[in-house]
């Protein structure tokens, strides 16, 4: 187990380094000098020159590279132009709406579908099935953001039950804050519940075929006594893998809820440092995101490992 | 003569319906869209305008029709880059598996699934412009691992069978069994991944357009029409259901449609629709 | 005592049952034999009332005063595991594999509440003690990866058994498992029913493993049994057509063998094949296997010989170096005098062809049967203007008329479509063909007829063939000379008549004396009728 854990964690730093090495590229390909780039067309040579010097733009590649890396490592990812603030104080106030959101939206999202997916499977061919699968089938073709704008207009214009955007802060209280936080994290996992309650379907039909569950049944199990003794551990282990691909996801791919609900999160940051050509924080923050997702997967093969006693190697 | 699937059909007409009034779009709309008539703006729906126009007067339909062809084309092209250099890497990985090429295309793979697809191609379009090439590029580079990485699956379970076999004993090479052997038993995989990545395609340029990096003004598409649609929220939520419903329309439909093509191509795959 | 009176079933009206009548006494092995899809299996799983949804069930059951088909499922519940339990084919698949062991036999007892979890894990522990496998060896807390195919039919078992059930099925529990397991495994069986006095109904294709284990057979023939009886009387009389034709079919031996030259066709000379193993620590050379350990023989132009072995000893990595798809780390392989590797050129490629042993994985399922077997014209370069005449030739070689040729392999069955992979791998007149347990996958009857037709065709044509298998009877019956081989070495080499007669290794003696046979005294009665 230990041996796993540790192969495991050497291909995710593995990871991080070849990561890294992509977004710098990336950001060293964009046309023409990262400065001038930031600061527009019609800059002052000496705005640009100053802003070359405080970039570190003067030195060699490697140089500059290992200096961002080095940064990072220490937790100083630099300073972001337009705000004039260190980016790691930026991430840190912007992950305090974006992770709430993400777990919040994760949570709703695998409430909903692992028992939905279940009966759905337990009742397979029935009416019951196919109403689920039916709205599944609808849940995953609704973009989240056009779902946002119809929570809004019922929600928040119709009932007023709930204000249209805007986040109040956790110094208003966690009852406001999290108030403020349920249309986007609905929005954002219903689609996510909808696919996962489909592999959680087709994964559980899957195992119900297995050798196994017959040997189960000859053992003198109900159906249902095999289902929860023998069917469902196995069947989770695919539904792991979407679970931690849809919570990179949801940190991640938050930001076009954000924008509905403009909620100063981390994807609206980032999508604002884009337009601002803030490249410090652009390059820090995709970092940070790919790091997550990184090691989400790291976590899910562990977790994997846990449930699967035939990828822990014994002795 | 065997019977179709239900889901086939229902998907094949939903988005067969789109598609066609897409390209109708080409000779003729109900309305110009190009001129804009303040006048006739925000009009309710009526026998003129059977949907009603927007705050520039303009006829919502014609430009639902119009929209569509941006949406489904850049859909299809993503879809288009994601097969041609994803199937090859992919069955390149599983002719030489266990060995350092099918490592090296692998772990590529795993490289650009780390990264957030939305971060990325908000940073491919801001960088590089919004545009609908942009897009297109940023949607279909995010398609190359899932082909590569289906063709690969699906090659290895062939790659075991003894006809293979049988293929190299006949002093067949890689390459030719790869196109002989492989591709033909793996088209059904593809050509339903290609219907879901054109749906999700379909999601993601609606995404990108919405935040202002895709297609962009005059051009219309599904995804700005909702971002227009947004600051008239509170006054006239009605501009924001039809271009949302042709969205939710067009992806339920290529779903529909992936999901009866496999069970109608190979009803041996059970595997599930994600 | 069960007693099953007049048990038919159907499914949408086709019948897969048709008034089956069966009784089991306790202490009593009974044996059903029959081909594949005779309903064998299904019989099984009407007792068990675990159909498959969708069937119609009609007849009784009796277990002692009880129809089992007039109970509800819960009732059947009750019964299963602790009055009748089942084994299946596949101990590969059969045990849930997130699961130990321990856990695993524990819960037959849990579940029907005969013990608590402490006394549940050590009577599981007992149990599987008593099955073959002792605690210090195979603690509770194993899981099924960890073991081989023949110690999870032992989990297996010792789950069936844990609650001393009346009646156990055994659905054929040994047709996956190696032939040395196989005499393990069946050995085990007998024991526990003499010991523990229940009833054993022994399900299985294999005549020869009834004859040794069943105190009354019933024959079973698309879902009726057409003949049963005392084991020895029924063996002795054989008074129905089927049973006659199934066991003249199973000890087939065909006729007009070719007699092979005095010339060296394939030498195989310190044959060495290594293979990576999964790496075990992450710097330093991964460790080898080596799964083909210095093999050295020679066969003869015309000759049959046969290479057996049991899973896992090497004989299909040997058949690849000698097919050259894969390279040797040691030694040579020369074809008519010259050198069989990766890279030889096509042409060299053309005297060597082979016949696999999945009827169903041999084709291209997209392919048609003329472009299928026109396949190896491939190594001439491009094919010859009359390659559709020749395909029909080979065809009508192997017994199929043309209109094969446009059709697609999922129209054939089984014993045809391994015709057609002969007519491949004939077509381009090879000198030497392999046959990778060719008739492994076939019906004893269908395998009969394939094996007519290799002979015939050796006859005709004079190439060798060099026969892979782990059947030492169907390798008895068609070669001349035979090696047998282990862990990767060839532990012995002679004549076939003379190494089954009296066989010099230790290990092949063990082979030998591990098949079941028919006692020959019983098939006499047979020819001096016949």
């Amino acid at each position: 187990m230990l041996r796993f854990v540790l192969t495991r964690a050497l291909s995710l730093g593995l990871s991080l380094v070849v990561a890294s090495l992509v977004i710098f590229a990336m950001i060293e390909v964009i046309p023409g000098d990262p400065a001038s780039f930031m600061l527009g067309l019609n800059a002052q040579p000496e705005t640009v020159a100053a802003l070359r010097k405080e970039l570190g733009l003067d030195g060699s590649l490697p140089a500059r590279y290992l200096g961002w890396v080095g940064g990072m490592i220490t937790g100083d990812f630099g300073l972001s132009y337009t705000y004039r603030v260190p980016v790691s104080e930026l991430v840190m106030e912007r992950l305090q709406v974006s992770l709430p959101l993400a777990l919040f939206a994760l949570c709703l999202s695998t409430l909903i579908a692992i028992p939905v997916g279940l009966v759905a499977a337990a009742r397979r061919g029935n009416p019951a099935d196919y109403a689920i699968m039916g709205a599944t089938q609808l849940g995953i073709a609704v973009p989240n953001f056009w779902f946002a704008m119809l929570l809004v207009m019922v929600f928040a214009v119709q009932l007023r039950w709930f204000s249209a955007g805007g986040f109040p802060g956790w110094d208003a209280g966690v009852w406001p804050a999290m108030k403020a936080l349920t249309l986007p994290a609905v929005a954002l996992a219903l689609p996510q519940a909808s696919i996962l309650a489909r592999v959680m379907r087709s994964s559980l039909l899957d195992v119900l075929h297995q050798d196994y569950m017959r040997t189960a049944r000859a053992k003198g199990l109900s159906v249902a006594q095999a289902t929860r003794r023998h069917a469902l551990r196995n069947a989770l282990i695919p539904v792991l893998t979407i679970i931690g691909l849809q919570f990179s996801f949801l940190l991640a791919g938050a930001i076009i809820i954000e924008n509905v609900f403009f909620l100063p999160g981390l994807g609206r940051l980032i999508f604002q440092a884009i337009t601002q050509r803030d490249l410090v924080v652009v390059e820090s923050v995709v970092m940070l995101l790919v790091f997550a997702v990184i090691l989400v997967t790291f976590l899910v093969d562990v977790a994997y490992a846990l449930v699967d006693p035939r990828l822990r190697r014994r002795r | 003569m065997t019977r179709l699937p239900a889901q086939l059909w229902i998907g094949a007409v939903l988005s067969t319906v789109l598609l066609s009034a897409a390209l109708l779009s080409f000779l003729w709309t109900p309305h110009d869209v190009t001129t804009l008539t303040i006048s006739a703006k925000l009009r309710a729906p009526s026998t003129e305008y059977l949907l009603g126009t927007d705050h520039f007067g303009r006829d919502l339909l014609s430009m639902l029709m119009e929209g569509g062809r941006i949406s489904i084309a850049v859909a299809v092209l993503a879809v288009g880059i994601g097969m041609v250099i994803g199937v090859p890497l992919g069955l390149m990985a599983a002719a030489n598996r266990g060995g350092w090429l099918d490592e090296v295309i692998m772990r590529g793979n795993d490289l650009i699934f780390a990264f957030p697809s939305l971060v990325i191609a908000i940073l491919i379009t801001a960088t590089f412009g919004p545009s609908a090439t942009n897009a297109i590029i940023a949607i279909g580079i995010f398609n190359i691992p899932v082909f590569a990485r289906v063709a690969r699956g699906g090659a290895l379970t062939i790659w075991t069978q003894e006809f293979i076999m049988a293929a190299r004993v006949a002093g067949k090479g890689k390459a030719r069994i790869s196109a002989e052997h492989i591709l033909p038993n793996i088209a059904n995989l593809l050509i339903v991944q290609g219907t879901i990545q054109f749906s999700l395609g379909i999601l993601a340029e609606a995404g990108l357009s919405y935040v202002g990096l895709g297609a962009q003004p005059p051009t219309a598409s599904w995804g700005r029409m909702l971002a227009d649609a947004q600051t008239m929220i509170y006054s006239h939520p009605r501009l924001a259901i039809a271009p949302g419903l042709a969205i939710v329309a067009m992806v339920l439909g290529l779903n529909l449609m992936g999901d009866g093509l496999r069970d109608l191509l190979d009803p041996r795959i059970r595997r599930a629709r994600i | 005592m069960i007693r099953v009176a007049d048990l038919s079933l159907s499914i949408h009206s086709a019948p897969i049952l048709h008034d089956v009548d069966l009784s089991i006494a306790p202490g009593q092995v009974v044996g059903l034999v029959g081909e594949s899809g005779s309903g064998k299996s299904m019989t099984a799983l009407a007792l068990m009332g675990l159909l498959p949804r969708g069937m119609t069930r009609t007849g009784q059951i009796w277990l002692d005063d009880t129809d089992l088909a007039a109970l509800d499922e819960a009732a059947m519940c009750n019964i299963r595991g602790r009055r009748i339990s089942m084994i299946f084919q596949e101990p590969m698949t059969a045990l849930n594999p997130v699961k130990t062991i321990g856990d695993q036999v524990a819960e037959a007892l849990l579940i029907h509440g005969r013990a608590n979890r402490n006394d549940a894990l050590r009577i599981a522990a007992e149990k599987l003690a008593r099955v073959g496998l002792p605690q210090d060896r195979f603690p509770l807390d194993r899981y099924p990866h960890e073991l081989s195919g023949g110690q999870r039919q032992r989990v297996c078992i010792a789950m069936a058994i844990a609650l001393h059930p009346d009646l156990l099925i055994a659905d054929e529990p040994t047709t996956a498992l190696d032939v040395t397991t196989q005499a393990q495994i069946l050995d085990l069986l007998k024991e526990l029913v003499a010991e523990d006095g229940m009833g054993l109904l022994l399900i299985t294709h294999d005549l020869a493993v009834v004859a040794g284990m069943a105190d009354h057979v019933a024959v079973m023939r698309k879902g009726e049994i057409v003949e049963q009886g005392d084991t020895e009387t029924l063996f002795r009389t054989m008074s129905h057509p089927y049973t006659r034709q199934l066991l003249e079919a199973s000890g087939h031996v065909p006729d007009g063998q070719a007699i092979p030259q005095d010339a060296p066709l394939l030498e195989v000379r310190g044959a060495v094949r290594d293979y990576p193993l999964p790496r075990t620590s992450l710097f330093g050379p991964a460790p080898q296997f080596r799964a083909v350990d210095g093999v050295s023989f020679t066969l003869m132009k015309g000759e049959s010989l046969g290479l057996v072995g049991e899973s896992g000893c090497g004989k299909s990595t040997l058949s690849r170096a000698i097919l050259g798809l894969e390279p040797l780390q040691g030694g040579e392989i020369l074809l008519n005098g010259t050198p069989i590797a990766p890279d030889m050129p096509p042409a060299r490629r053309a005297g060597l062809q082979v016949v696999f042993q999945d009827p169903y994985g041999s084709f291209n399922p997209r392919w048609t049967v003329e472009r299928l077997v026109a396949e190896p014209f491939h190594l001439l370069g491009s094919r010859p203007h009359d390659w559709r005449d020749r395909v029909r030739d080979a065809l009508a070689e192997v017994g199929l008329d043309a209109a094969a040729m446009t059709r697609y392999p999922h129209e054939f069955s089984g014993g045809q479509r391994q015709r057609i992979a002969i007519a491949r791998a004939l077509i381009l007149r090879p000198e030497l063909i392999i046959l990778d347990e060719a008739v492994s996958a076939l019906d004893v009857s269908i395998r009969a007829g394939i094996l007519d037709l290799l002979a015939d065709l050796q006859a005709r044509h004079g190439m060798g063939y060099l026969f892979i298998s782990h059947d030492l009877g169907v390798v008895r019956s068609i070669t001349d000379r035979v090696l047998v081989m282990k862990a990767g070495q060839i532990v012995e080499d002679g004549a076939t008549d003379a190494v089954f007669a009296a066989p010099r290794h230790a290990y092949t003696q063990t082979l030998i004396n591990a098949a079941p046979i028919i006692p020959p005294a019983w098939k006499e009665a047979q020819i001096n009728e016949a």
